[in-house]
């Protein structure tokens, strides 16, 4: 996935909640990444630092919280571990594996002043 | 809405050659490729700082000797503007009981030659339209008109995929009758149209066996997305190293659930398993207008 477009919406998302809420400076963001949903967090944090120079949120601290892949095993009929979407259930090995969390993302939280 | 995927912006986007309306919350350029945007909104802040109020703190109080410093919760999706016009299209299909299927494949695996022998086989039967995506070019659409189904074009311009909010546009411009069949052929990709909900019903990915059987394993977002898989071209199968069954249970591998329909615009091979699939999901839409409706009018 393209890190770059993310960070930007990203940014889009804290702008439009500065200009509602009025603040003028964002000293920490919190974003929920999931495992599976694809994105490279290295890169992320790379593009974030690019794009928000200039921003409310410039020199803002980046913290990305990873949330397990979660998917549901219907041979073996309960919740597994998922670590991509595409692997077999790690019980039973077999490939009818609904994911069921960890593809998120999203802004949880800032920290403004 | 600029793709997560890969960068695009929708600054060209075109529909039936004229471009398209402003969002109503217009989503701003792109700043690590156009700098000025950044100096002007600066000179706005610049403004602002002449004064200082302490009253005007996110709090929107000020205690001396304490940082306004606050936590704020967001828990907003990266993907929420998209999905908030996927929603709008959504409510307005299933107030007027259209069904509506985003057609989804990499180019040229022979959706327009699928939809054209769909129309023709529909024999008028079932009201429809068609939106199609492209990048360039009304070729598509004119394909579709010359089938006997009204169709509008969507150049998306630099993008690589239909969001919402241009199915939401091309909706207004497209006389659609209640209780009709809305075909949206995406953009030839196997990528980005995965993460674009449009308020479809259903997505349904095409996939040629001129393909590899393994694209399922390389690109599983969209076959994850999908709710049925049209394997296409089935006739060239004799002549192919193409084995069909392990490109189904590759993409069952990816999604268990999916629905395949095996099918050849050129022999018409699975044409009517694919009528009768779309034809049901056209009932299905018809009677929740009708439930919805009522459950309305009772309110």
């Amino acid at each position: 996935m393209h890190e770059m477009s993310i960070a930007e919406s990203v940014l889009q998302i804290i702008e439009d909640k500065a200009r509602t809420d009025g603040y003028t400076r964002v000293n920490a963001v919190w974003l929920e990444i999931g495992q599976l949903a694809g994105v490279e967090k290295e890169s992320l944090r790379f593009c974030f630092d690019v794009v928000t120079r200039d921003s409310v949120a410039r020199d803002a601290r980046l913290e990305i919280v990873e949330t397990a892949g979660q998917g549901w095993c219907m041979e073996c009929a309960r919740s597994v571990a998922v670590s991509a979407r595409y692997e077999p259930c790690p019980n039973c090995g077999g490939f009818q594996v609904e994911v069921t969390g960890g593809d998120e993302m999203r802004v949880k939280e800032l920290e403004v002043e | 809405m600029m793709c997560m995927t890969c960068g695009c912006g929708k600054g060209q986007t075109l529909i039936g050659g004229h471009a398209l309306a402003r969002q109503r919350e217009p989503g701003r350029e792109m700043r690590y490729r156009i700098p000025q945007a950044v100096h002007e909104d600066q000179h706005q802040h610049a403004t602002n700082q002449d004064k200082i109020d302490f009253g005007a703190g996110p709090a929107g109080t000020h205690a001396p000797g304490m940082s306004q410093s606050r936590m704020v919760r967001i828990e907003r999706d990266i993907l929420a503007k998209n999905n908030d016009y996927a929603d709008q299209n959504r409510r307005y299909f299933s107030e007027h009981g259209i069904f509506a299927l985003n057609l989804v494949s990499s180019p040229g695996s022979g959706k327009t030659t699928l939809l054209v022998k769909t129309i023709a086989a529909l024999h008028g039967a079932q009201p429809l339209a068609v939106i199609e995506g492209d990048q360039q070019t009304d070729n598509d659409a004119a394909r579709i008109r010359a089938a006997g189904a009204p169709a509008l074009q969507i150049n998306t311009g630099k993008g690589c995929h239909l969001d919402a909010h241009m199915v939401g546009e091309a909706m207004q411009r497209l006389d659609l009758k209640g209780d009709s069949l809305l075909l949206i052929e995406n953009v030839g990709n196997l990528v980005c149209p995965a993460g674009f909900d449009l308020g479809e019903a259903h997505k349904v990915v095409i996939f040629s066996v001129t393909e590899g059987e393994d694209k399922p394993l390389k690109y599983p977002d969209m076959f994850r997305a999908a709710d049925l898989m049209l394997l296409s071209k089935c006739d060239l199968l004799p002549h192919l190293d193409f084995d069909a069954d392990l490109a189904v249970a590759n993409a069952r591998r990816i999604n268990p659930q999916i629905g395949v329909i095996r099918v050849s615009a050129t022999s018409g091979a699975g044409i009517t398993e694919w009528l009768e699939w779309i034809t049901a999901g056209c009932r299905n839409s018809a009677t929740n207008r009708c439930i919805v409706g009522e459950f309305q009018e009772q309110l």
